[in-house]
């Protein structure tokens, strides 16, 4: 496995550490300036999209499958239930199962009493119901979000160098059971290319994610589906394309507290220094590095 | 290999690099303000008048790259018969309270007159069966609210572009106005609504009387409703009594071109 990126050897410090293996770090420059940027407006605008996203759901909090709502039989809703003692409580049904969420889902509070919410304040931009500003702060980080994710991947398929860095090689293929032993033993391997399990999540949300997001928005547009109506019949219609939106939005939440509790678990210091200013210390032993020569 | 890597894991940066250690502070710090502005700041924002307008001016770039995709022909898709909802979803103002509206829909609506007016070189009035005589044209299409849900529907109604040119607009008119009977859950405004010319000649936009094959209900919007296929569902004005063709919408209540228009949101209602 060769390294892509030079090894800035100025800043090799070696020492010996205990036994007779020899460790010694480096620091490369691991992210350019494009992804650095590209993340860090990512962060901004999937946070805003998220919340002022929120926001818009609470204006009809159910989803379905499909073309059109059926109303009585949602896949999902959150709202609030008036029970037979006359008490509200809020709840979440999914697909026949019901939970209770008073607080946080369907019902919670806001402006100091309880009301019917889908999401609570916190969770929504702006914080009260205010679904023409929600809209409008949805499709300006849009407008970031949408053009820049297509900008990116176009670079990243015709760029060698991102193509590399992106799909794994056949030894890390081979690589992915090891790999994910390592990870659930919190073992992680500084090194300079991504290991198996972390390009398969990035290409999982690079191409498939974020595209899928940008897709199932512009589905929901009216005016889009009279453009190009094959875009919402790829979801299965107009409600189906509202629901897929809806759980991409959250798939990316988990991938972002997984990423979140990587970044911390594997050197919070060295992985943020890496995404704002490039630079990455990685470790080489000999072994390693006599490793690395036979691939 | 593993244990050297999970020993200097465990000595963390140390010794040798104090200065990543200061450094690490203030990146912390750096993150710890910016999530305190995010969550403080943008309900602030929100209320800031420059900023509504400036993240609200996103809504020019979104019209004119929809009508860059989408040609002034390209039609909204039209279903089957067997996709019709069983009850079609009715929202805003269904019932109102208007007297005069009140006593013409008692006299089912025989009295009633939609007058065309404004810039044209005909202005007239028709009475419900002048409407009917008119070409017809029934479309199955699905309404999408601004709100998120959606609902298929079968509309039977006059070409608003037939009626147009038969009052002949003057070449200064620039926007149809739609002016409605109902005052929107008691607001002090009548419900209006406007379309640019190119929305208000597309082949699907309608005056519609019928829905389902019937009669359009008072909930609906009856008896005459607006039908603009690629728009969100409050650009179709229910209860139209007045066609007014106009060079500016600025002069009317509250400017913005529509009632949900002058309470915020955004007159391009495409997305």
């Amino acid at each position: 496995m060769q390294t892509q990126v030079p090894a800035d050897t100025n800043t090799q410090n070696r020492h010996l550490s205990e036994g007779r293996a020899q460790t010694s770090t480096k620091t490369i420059k691991r992210h350019s300036l494009a992804t650095r940027l590209w993340h860090w407006v990512n962060f901004l605008t999937l946070i805003i999209l998220l919340m002022s996203g929120l926001q818009i759901f609470n204006a009809h909090p159910a989803l379905y499958w499909g073309e059109q709502s059926s109303f009585s039989q949602p896949f999902l809703a959150i709202h609030a239930k008036t029970d037979a003692d006359g008490n509200q409580r809020g709840v979440v049904q999914l697909a026949g199962y019901e939970m209770t969420t008073t607080g946080v889902l369907g019902l919670s509070e806001s402006n100091g009493r309880l009301r019917q919410r889908g999401f609570p304040e916190w969770a929504t931009l702006p914080g009260p119901q205010w679904l023409s500003m929600g809209r409008n702060w949805h499709f300006l980080a849009a407008w970031i979000f949408g053009p820049s994710i297509f900008a990116y991947l176009l670079y990243t398929l015709m760029s060698r160098r991102r193509r590399r860095l992106i799909f794994p090689t056949r030894a890390q293929w081979r690589g992915i059971p090891q790999t994910l032993v390592d990870h659930a033993r919190l073992r992680f391997h500084h090194v300079a290319d991504y290991n198996g399990i972390q390009k398969l999540t990035y290409i999982l949300v690079l191409f498939g994610l974020l595209p899928a997001m940008v897709l199932s928005g512009l589905a929901m547009s009216p005016t889009i589906d009279a453009a190009w109506p094959w875009i919402t019949h790829l979801f299965g219609g107009r409600q189906s394309a509202r629901t897929i939106h809806f759980i991409c939005a959250f798939s990316l939440v988990g991938f972002f507290i997984v990423h979140l509790a990587l970044v911390i678990l594997s050197g919070v210091f060295n992985n943020l220094r890496s995404m704002i200013t490039g630079r990455y210390r990685i470790q080489i032993s000999d072994h390693d590095r006599t490793e690395s020569d036979h691939e | 290999m593993n244990k050297l890597i999970k020993e200097k894991l465990i000595k963390g940066d140390s010794e040798d690099q104090q200065p990543d250690r200061y450094r690490r502070k203030i990146l912390s710090g750096l993150g710890a303000l910016g999530a305190g502005l995010m969550l403080g700041g943008c309900d602030r924002l929100s209320n800031n008048k420059a900023v509504q307008q400036a993240v609200g001016s996103v809504e020019n770039l979104t019209r004119k790259a929809q009508r860059l995709v989408a040609s002034r022909q390209s039609l909204a898709q039209e279903f089957d018969a067997s996709q019709i909802a069983p009850v079609f979803r009715p929202n805003g103002e269904i019932n109102p309270q208007e007297a005069d509206y009140r006593q013409m829909a008692e006299g089912q609506f025989v009295d009633w007159r939609l007058r065309i007016d404004g810039l044209v070189s005909q202005p007239m009035e028709l009475s419900l069966t002048q409407l009917r005589d008119l070409p017809s044209r029934t479309q199955i299409t699905r309404h999408d609210c601004v709100e998120g849900w959606s609902c298929i529907g079968q509309w039977t109604g006059a070409v608003l572009g037939d009626l147009l040119d038969l009052a002949e607009p003057q070449d200064n008119a620039r926007f149809v106005v739609f002016h409605c009977a109902d005052h929107t859950f008691g607001g002090s405004d009548l419900y209006y609504e406007s379309l640019d010319m190119i929305e208000a000649y597309h082949p699907q936009t309608l005056l519609a009387y019928d829905l389902n094959g019937e009669a359009l209900p008072i909930a609906n919007g009856a008896p005459l409703r607006l039908r603009a296929e690629r728009q969100l569902g409050y650009k179709q004005a229910k209860y139209v009594m007045r066609v007014e063709l106009v060079d500016s919408f600025k002069t009317l209540h509250g400017g913005k071109g529509g009632y949900w228009e002058d309470r915020g949101y955004n007159w391009w209602a495409g997305i």
